[in-house]
């Protein structure tokens, strides 16, 4: 992961295509091998990568380190402080009451101060900076304490406590629970917010850090243009246009410079070329059907009758539906009257009452066998890409093994990661093409969806092949060849799959022919 | 420990010394200042009134900095409160991030007292029975006054779940007498009382 840094440093959508490139730049010429391609969508190399036609998947967005967001918040603050004349700590609360929408605040601000500041928790009585103080005959009102010599704190509303307990009540509200913008004074009824600058004077040290990082996050939370990455110690936010509105038609997919690629509308992982409101139910199905549909298909048969599902629990063939009352054989799904005296054996399978039941049958289990013929697919890819994952961990000790052994260099052996990388991103949208394909309306874009899928399946099924050779074969340099066009032709393959898909998706709800429908899938 | 007590004791001489109207305050063992015996009659003008509900605080170690918690010893019948044997309150300022450390006991239960004059079925723990209050007056009054005969005259019983299994099934008994709507509290009222 960690060698991709400098390739992901750029922040455009474009490190889509990056295993890719990297693989193009070492080996240094990108399209041997591909002249029977078709030609219609070649991905150029990244010297005229600027002129190329944005891809139809492709969205904007932007990578913000956390200096970045800090930045930014203070911009921010620093406008407002100027625009209307507060101070910085002031325009801090204000500009998070109104969840950063400056625009708003200022135009409410400069209609009624007074009542902008009341809400926010700032009252308007001016005060000098805050300190702590020690007030003769002071009794403090949470603790009772009033020995002499107390150091105590008041807010600008005047509720005065000692400094134990505030620092009790906020140590209590930051670490227990998760609270920095919108601390109140700790007096009942009151709802003066504690600013920054009080918080830095009362906040012990051991918790300061813990609140920078609280306050630091409303931020992101609160702007809907930012997502923070959520990979496991990552603490890049995402900046995207995206509108929710949109993501029937978009799958906005970013890259963190982590490394980790994820959807901007549902923080799932990247799910192209599904729509998430797909996803969302395509998991859900999974979550609640997929081990029933499984025993079910195994387990049981319909009454011929009634279609209630029936799981025989005796020896007996002679089954009587316990919702119809339907008598039948459970062996040829004939009616049991004309099984005749031949009791608990059934020889009728040439009966027409039998087949035309048993038609009947298969026919009420066609979507129940469809939905697995999908979930099976989707699922041996989820598998796959796990196993692809951990022959890529032993790949970088293949690949130290490779140096050694045929005297390659570091950069040589590169070929290796990237058809790894390949195989990862390749199987990820495999799998979700058939969660996709399970909701696909039936017409000619279903046609070229499932070639694309086809060819998709068959390179990366091959690469995976090759790229599982003993090391004795990988250093043979035919192979090398053949695994780095593979890798190419694979992401090749991958992007067109995306792009015509991405285009149809827009296209469809453009022209209002459903490209897929929950509607069709749900019967 | 030794400033928080200064405070629960200030507290409960308080309440001890100027209870708020209609509230009795004991301490559940004198050696523990963190759990308290509350006994609260009914308000008058609400259907509650005549009876004597008991109950139970408990204040969390580090209190005042987290909000003590509060339960109806007594079966009661009432949109905010639980209507089974755990009792439990809905109260906007005994919840987590509304509790302020300033807030006192002597405050909570006024507000307690409160809540039984003047339901909040907008934020009801039962939603039936806020419902009810909403559009049936006259049956949710029926109800709360029935549950008052049945449970909120006898002598108070401060028992709550698990700490005694007389009391639990004894109060289990009840809910399933009374589960009858209608005829139920008439001809249980003899059985429940004990």
């Amino acid at each position: 992961m960690d060698t991709d840094d400098e390739f992901m440093s750029n922040v455009s959508s474009e490190d889509d295509m990056l295993p890719d490139d990297s693989d193009n730049d070492l080996s240094g010429d990108e399209d041997f091998g591909f002249d029977d391609e078709p030609d219609h969508y070649i991905i150029d190399s990244q010297k005229d990568g600027a002129e190329k036609r944005k891809a139809a998947y492709d969205i904007s967005f932007k990578v913000y380190q956390p200096a970045d967001v800090q930045k930014q918040q203070n911009d921010l603050i620093d406008e407002v402080n100027m625009i209307l004349d507060i101070s910085k700590e002031e325009a801090a609360i204000l500009l998070r009451h109104f969840r950063w929408n400056k625009e708003r605040l200022i135009e409410d601000y400069m209609d009624r101060p007074g009542k902008v500041l009341d809400a926010a928790g700032l009252s308007r009585s001016s005060a000098g900076p805050p300190k702590m103080q020690v007030i003769p005959d002071f009794m403090c009102d949470i603790c009772c304490e009033d020995e002499p010599g107390l150091e105590s704190f008041a807010l600008k509303c005047g509720h005065r406590y000692c400094v134990h307990c505030y620092r009790h009540y906020l140590a209590q509200k930051i670490r227990g629970e998760g609270e920095a913008a919108r601390i109140q004074c700790p007096s009942e009824g009151c709802n003066l917010i504690i600013d920054a600058r009080s918080l830095d004077i009362l906040v012990t040290p051991d918790l300061t850090e813990r609140y920078h990082e609280l306050l630091h996050r409303t931020y992101v939370e609160d702007k809907e243009t930012l997502k923070w990455c959520p990979a496991p110690d990552c603490q890049n936010a995402i900046e995207c246009a995206v509108k929710k509105k949109d993501l029937d038609k978009v799958v906005p997919t970013v890259t963190c410079l982590c490394g980790h690629r994820f959807c901007f509308g549902c923080i799932l992982n990247d799910h192209q070329p599904a729509p998430c409101e797909l996803v969302k139910r395509w998991l859900k199905k999974c979550a609640d059907d997929s081990e029933t549909a499984n025993w079910i298909s195994a387990n049981t048969k319909e009454c011929p009758k009634c279609n209630s599902t029936i799981e025989k629990n005796g020896g007996c063939n002679h089954m009587t539906c316990r919702k119809c009352k339907h008598e039948f054989c459970w062996m040829c799904m004939g009616l049991w009257s004309e099984h005749g005296t031949s009791w608990y054996n059934c020889n009728r399978y040439e009966e027409k009452s039998g087949t035309d039941a048993r038609d009947a049958q298969a026919r009420s289990r066609i979507s129940l066998e469809r939905y697995l013929h999908y979930y099976n697919r989707y699922a041996n890819h989820e598998q796959s890409a796990r196993l692809d994952k951990d022959i890529y961990h032993k790949t970088e000790k293949k690949m130290v093994q490779l140096q050694k052994e045929s005297g390659m260099s570091w950069i040589e052996v590169q070929y290796l990661n990237s058809a790894s990388q390949a195989l990862q991103t390749c199987r990820q949208t495999l799998m979700w093409t058939y969660a996709f394909a399970f909701y696909l309306a039936r017409n000619n874009l279903t046609e070229i969806f499932e070639d694309n899928q086809k060819d998709l399946e068959m390179a990366v099924e091959a690469l995976s092949e090759m790229f599982e050779r003993p090391i004795t074969e990988l250093a043979d340099p035919k192979l090398k060849v053949e695994i780095m066009d593979k890798t190419s032709y694979c992401n090749k393959r991958r992007v067109i799959l995306l792009d015509d898909t991405a285009q149809n998706l827009a296209e469809g709800m453009r022209t209002r022919i459903s490209f897929w429908s929950v509607r069709m899938a749900n019967k | 420990m030794a400033t928080q007590n200064k405070r629960i004791a200030k507290e409960f001489s308080d309440c001890t010394s100027s209870p708020p109207a209609g509230i009795k305050v004991t301490l559940a063992d004198d050696s523990d200042l963190h759990k308290w015996h509350v006994v609260l009659e009914g308000p008058d003008n609400s259907p509650y009134t005549g009876g004597k509900f008991g109950v139970v605080i408990k204040l969390p170690l580090d209190y005042p900095f987290r909000p003590p918690v509060v339960t109806f010893a007594t079966r009661i019948y009432h949109p905010n409160i639980t209507n089974d044997d755990q009792g439990n309150i809905c109260l906007d300022l005994l919840k987590n991030e509304n509790w302020k450390p300033s807030t006192k006991i002597h405050g909570i239960l006024e507000a307690v007292r409160n809540l039984l004059a003047e339901p909040l079925p907008d934020d009801p723990l039962e939603a039936r029975i806020a419902d009810e209050y909403r559009s049936d007056r006259k049956e949710f009054d029926k109800n709360a006054k029935a549950y008052v005969q049945r449970y909120a005259k006898g002598p108070l019983k401060f028992t709550t779940p698990g700490s005694s299994s007389e009391g639990t099934s004894e109060k289990k008994g009840g809910a399933a007498a009374v589960g009858a709507p209608g005829p139920g509290p008439s001809s249980s009222s003899s059985g429940g009382g004990a």
